[in-house]
């Protein structure tokens, strides 16, 4: 479990101050300058050996895409853009760093900016999150005025602007190059890549991307080192995580813990336990909508990381920890996920667009058992057809959730059909 | 995707206040210039707020034509989203989450207790006053407070239960501005009640 003196979000749940004197008072903005002064190579050098890995669900190298920036520019600015449009089903971690600890991210910004060589970063935040937008505005005008951002940003010679583009309830713009597209004031559909952002983002600049979680713990890594933040965790899974528990426990909550931690202590330790303990669970959903369901033989066992979800065919993806008790129906709790992404494709791709609602019809019916047996492998089939053939993984994120289904609760379905037949058959046979 | 239309064209011309048209501006110097475009969500928000909570057609394309941009662009960027009204809704728009976290803790019911106590006969419809538009949407990201609903594009409130929700809209209707946020007093996300809570962040 991870110890106090490793906790680098310690104004998570908004009992302290969020302005800048309360950040101040938890280290915050303490002398940011000197990081800065590390320079580019660096701080990329030190990220990159810490094995932080992106919080946004990808769980790409972030040191290694930082690189990618152009080491010279050719004229063109470069742009940090920060992913705060947290949409996935399950996540509600940014939102706390946005409203309870703005400064932990704007510091991050500064340093993350710098480190790839932008002067200008863009924060584009979900447009629900009103208290976030409003708490995030306000931390940035304060650090204008204290001259933490800005020009000449902490007295490092380096100008440094933050600007807030709030969305306005689009799943899709969640996806990297969809932002980039609302960015510039049209709407939100994926791009192809490549070009990469990178080469090719924000009006045709030099973009990097990264998830508000990713860019938050960025400065404390360089502070405390690399060292420190690779011994919590595993290789490769390393430092702390914000984990969102909810669905069927007693507590539902955030909380910080270290990469690694055995879903089942997660649950037990912070969410209060299973709702009917641990015997009633169902399964569980360990990374956010997108990613296939666990049943509990697995979850029993598990390990909350990237590696250890991965060898049994599951994701940790945001970290959101769905729990679905033994009492809930698990095929409308995915269909519902279906429905979700029905509704959220940006109906530019066919597969996407034409899959996303097929699946979500076929699967409403295997919620009322009215299909056929055989209909189950036709519906696996689909998903196997949508996924890999979309511009985006919305594809891919509608598709994995239906198969999580099929893998482990195929009896489930079937039960459900063959009762639904029992019923219709007439009395007299 | 989501399937818009606009009403045929019974609304007002449209322009903005001179605060609105400041605060305009303002959105507009955010971004790099010839950019202004980028400034399009910010300006939908303004017409939609002056306007009574929905964006009507002469709206839409005043934005457009304040920000220079091709009529046809900005209509295709207020039917993309779905915080953008293209039609009337009640002064106070509920908007009940629907997704698994929050139909796992009785989204349904929360639904259901809504509809009822705005006196509301369907989702999306609006009540005979006026006064309330009740609509299911998908996962507001609030999911370790679940249930939950958004009122307009501003507040949460978390935590419900039927007669929660329903307090809410009651209050509402006398005219007051019931208290956001979790309605048995939790401060954010943390665990409540019991549980065992790391000390640093609690």
């Amino acid at each position: 479990m991870l110890q106090d003196k490793d906790r680098l979000f310690l104004n998570l749940h908004g009992l302290q101050d969020w302005r800048l004197e309360g950040a101040r008072k938890r280290g915050i903005w303490d002398n940011t300058k000197s990081l800065l002064d590390l320079g580019r190579e660096k701080i990329i050098e030190t990220v990159k050996e810490s094995d932080l890995r992106g919080r946004g669900g990808a769980g790409f190298p972030t040191g290694l895409k930082w690189s990618f920036m152009p080491k010279e520019s050719d004229g063109r600015p470069a742009y940090l853009v920060v992913n705060a449009d947290e949409s996935e089903p399950g996540s509600c971690k940014d939102r706390e760093i946005l409203r309870n600890d703005p400064h932990l991210l704007i510091e991050g910004c500064l340093v993350a900016g710098f480190a790839m060589g932008a002067n200008h970063c863009l924060i584009y935040i979900r447009g629900e999150y009103w208290q976030p937008l409003v708490h995030l505005e306000a931390a940035l005008e304060e650090a204008r005025e204290a001259g933490l951002i800005g020009p000449n940003a902490c007295g490092s010679g380096w100008d440094f602007d933050i600007q807030v583009t709030r969305g306005a309830g689009a799943y899709i713009c969640g996806e990297e190059t969809a932002m980039i597209e609302s960015l510039e004031g049209k709407k939100g559909q994926p791009r192809l890549k490549p070009p990469f952002p990178a080469a090719m983002g924000v009006y045709g600049c030099p973009t990097t991307v990264n998830n508000v979680e990713t860019i938050a713990v960025a400065p404390t890594i360089l502070r405390r080192g690399a060292e420190w933040w690779k011994e919590l965790g595993r290789p490769k899974n390393t430092g702390t995580k914000i984990f969102s528990i909810s669905g069927s426990v007693n507590t539902p909550c955030n909380v910080e813990e270290e990469m690694g931690i055995p879903l089942k202590e997660l649950i037990e330790k912070h969410a209060g336990g299973v709702r009917g303990g641990w015997d009633n669970l169902q399964a569980v959903v360990p990374g956010g909508s997108s990613v296939p369901c666990l049943p509990r033989p697995i979850c029993d066992e598990v390990l909350m990381d990237f590696d250890s979800l991965r060898e049994v065919k599951s994701g940790l993806g945001t970290a959101a920890v769905i729990v679905i008790d033994r009492s809930a129906d698990i095929i409308e709790a995915i269909n519902r996920f279906s429905h979700f992404y029905m509704h959220e494709s940006c109906g530019q791709c066919t597969p996407c667009r034409e899959g996303t609602g097929w699946m979500h019809r076929v699967m409403s019916r295997m919620v009322r058992g009215e299909a056929e047996i055989e209909e189950i492998d036709t519906l696996l089939d689909v998903t196997y057809q949508v996924e890999g053939h979309t511009i985006c993984a919305l594809g891919d994120a509608a598709a994995w959730p239906i198969q999580g289904l099929i893998r482990h609760f195929r009896p489930e379905v079937e039960k459900r059909i063959m009762e639904r037949k029992k019923a219709q058959r007439p009395a007299a046979e | 995707m989501r399937i818009t239309s606009h009403r045929p064209a019974e609304a007002q011309d449209f322009a903005f206040s001179p605060e609105n048209l400041e605060k305009a501006k303002g959105y507009i110097a955010r971004y790099p210039e010839g950019r202004q475009a980028s400034a399009v969500l910010w300006l939908l928000y303004l017409a939609q707020d002056q306007n009574g909570g929905w964006l009507s057609v002469p709206a839409v394309e005043y934005v457009a034509k304040l920000l220079d941009m091709s009529p046809i662009r900005v209509h295709e960027v207020v039917s993309f989203f779905t915080m953008f009204n293209t039609r009337p809704v009640g002064r106070h728009h509920i908007q009940v989450c629907r997704t698994t976290t929050c139909w796992l803790r009785g989204s349904d019911e929360i639904t259901a207790a809504c509809l009822d106590a705005a006196q509301v006969s369907g989702l999306g419809e609006t009540s005979a006053d006026g006064l309330f538009t009740v609509s299911q949407v998908e996962c507001l990201g609030a999911c370790c407070n679940a249930p939950m609903f958004q009122l307009n594009d501003r507040d949460y409130f978390e935590d419900l239960t039927p007669d929660s929700a329903k307090a809410v809209i009651e209050a509402l209707r006398r005219g007051e501005a019931p208290k956001a946020g979790s309605q048995v007093g939790r401060v954010s996300s943390e665990a409540y009640a019991g549980s065992e809570a790391p000390k640093g962040s609690a």
